[in-house]
């Protein structure tokens, strides 16, 4: 049980943070940098991407033995191409409002590196447990990011934050929202596209800035400790 | 031949297209009902902002008809939905376009009530910069409930413009073209729709009109 468990650990690792396909991979950009106007925005993108990932990686692992190399990569687009019309079809009946936001760039996550990447990469090479996790991480890890560049962007571009949250968390959500006041002017280049691409530059400057200086730490303890526990 | 690779590849991607479309179909079957009613309470809800409480009849979207008028409606063809109670007139509900707003089209949903007034001016769709020309959606500012009750002559055809052009309309700060463009939609709006006058409510549903 324990291997299993720590390989999982080491799937999720991977899929949230070392290589995390938004900040390491750099890839669903066209999503990314797109719908990350607010943070509702991007947590729906986020979640929609997610279940495409989870629903395509878990298929893909269930049928990998069954699919020939010769036509694995069209097979592969046929099953991401189907669960994303599937996903679209239920956000219009579930999630209608938020589709009208959202509906154009929906279409577009067949086209999202990251998902044929791990079908690839990952699902039809594992069994499907661990393919379902990879799916999972690699998708809450895709959707921290949009949920964190989109509540930035908000933040700077209109000074509020999950504006709107009730289009994807239900009426109950109304009044979620965080505001800065109606005299915050905002800078507007947050909202436009340029701001999209300075935003994902400083998520990523700040994850490279975090792994330098955990590297760091972990480095200096081995070369302090040795003459220490030779002292004592 | 019945081992030939080639052979049995083209079988599994033939089954994965069957089984894909299988999908797919089975989803739209389930949902599309449920879809239909959201699209249908959307545009209530949005016919609904434009008109004064209790003008909704029963079934507002039965009642359509469809013009060209493209100098002072902007696009090729307008819909107009006819609101009636009792058989009298009460309302037309139509969605004009404009198609040079500063960034791109602008589509609008406006009501003339029956004695000619606005009953409501929404914008449903634009393109106009963030922060500046897009005010003139009710979530961003209140400015676009300024046209309600307003008609033809009040304030008088001359004044039918932004301030900074002698009207009587706001314009924003750091964007004029937006507001100037939505006071002219509209007043060609109220033009046409005085123009025609009755004659829009007694033309039978959904004829192709000419205008």
């Amino acid at each position: 049980m324990a291997p299993v468990l720590s390989s999982y650990r080491a799937i999720a690792g991977d899929g949230l943070w070392r290589n995390n396909q938004a900040l390491v991979a750099l890839l669903g950009l066209c999503p990314l940098l797109a719908t990350t106007t607010t943070a509702t925005n991007g947590l729906g993108m986020g979640l929609a991407t997610t279940t495409v990932l989870v629903l395509s990686n878990l298929t893909i692992s269930l049928v990998r033995n069954l699919v020939r190399p010769e036509v694995r990569l069209p097979v592969f687009v046929l099953v991401i191409a189907s669960v994303v019309t599937v996903v679209e079809l239920g956000m219009q009946a579930y999630f209608h409002e938020l589709h009208k936001v959202l509906g154009l760039f929906i279409p577009l996550i067949v086209t999202n590196c990251a998902i044929i990447g791990r079908a690839e990469a990952f699902a039809s090479r594992q069994p499907p447990d661990r393919a379902l996790v990879d799916g999972l991480s690699i998708g809450i890890g895709f959707t921290l990011v949009l949920m964190t560049l989109g509540g930035l962007r908000e933040l700077a571009g209109q000074g509020t934050l999950f504006h709107q949250a009730h289009l994807l968390l239900g009426e109950a959500a109304r009044g979620f929202g965080l505001g800065l006041g109606p005299d915050f002017r905002g800078a507007l280049v947050a909202i436009l596209p340029p701001g999209a691409f300075i935003g994902l530059g400083l998520l990523i400057a700040l994850k490279k800035g975090i792994d330098t200086r955990l590297a760091r730490r972990r480095a200096t303890p081995v070369r302090i400790l040795p003459p220490r526990t030779i002292h004592e | 031949m019945r081992n030939n690779p080639i052979l049995i590849a083209g079988y599994i991607l033939g089954a994965f297209a069957v089984g894909g479309v299988g999908l797919v179909a089975v989803t739209h079957a389930l949902t599309s009902e449920r879809i239909a009613a959201n699209e249908r309470a959307a545009t209530l809800r949005t016919m609904a902002a434009v008109l004064p409480a209790g003008h909704l009849d029963e079934d507002p979207l039965r009642d359509p008809i469809e013009v060209g008028a493209p100098d002072l409606l902007g696009g090729a063809t307008t819909r107009i939905y006819r609101l009636r109670r009792d058989g009298e007139p009460l309302a037309l509900v139509l969605d004009p376009v404009i198609p040079n707003g500063y960034m791109g089209p602008i589509k609008l949903l406006i009501s003339v009530l029956a004695d000619g007034t606005l009953g409501g001016v929404r914008v449903l769709a634009h393109k106009e910069t963030p922060g500046l020309g897009d005010k003139i959606e009710l979530a961003k500012s209140d400015w676009i409930l300024g046209f309600t009750g307003k008609s033809l002559g009040n304030p008088p055809e001359g004044a039918w413009k932004v301030k900074r052009d002698g009207g009587v309309f706001d314009q924003f700060t750091g964007a004029t073209v937006t507001p100037r463009s939505i006071v002219q939609a509209v007043r060609n709006t109220l033009r046409f729709v005085g123009e025609q006058g009755a004659a829009l409510y007694d033309r039978p549903a959904r004829t192709p009109g000419e205008s």
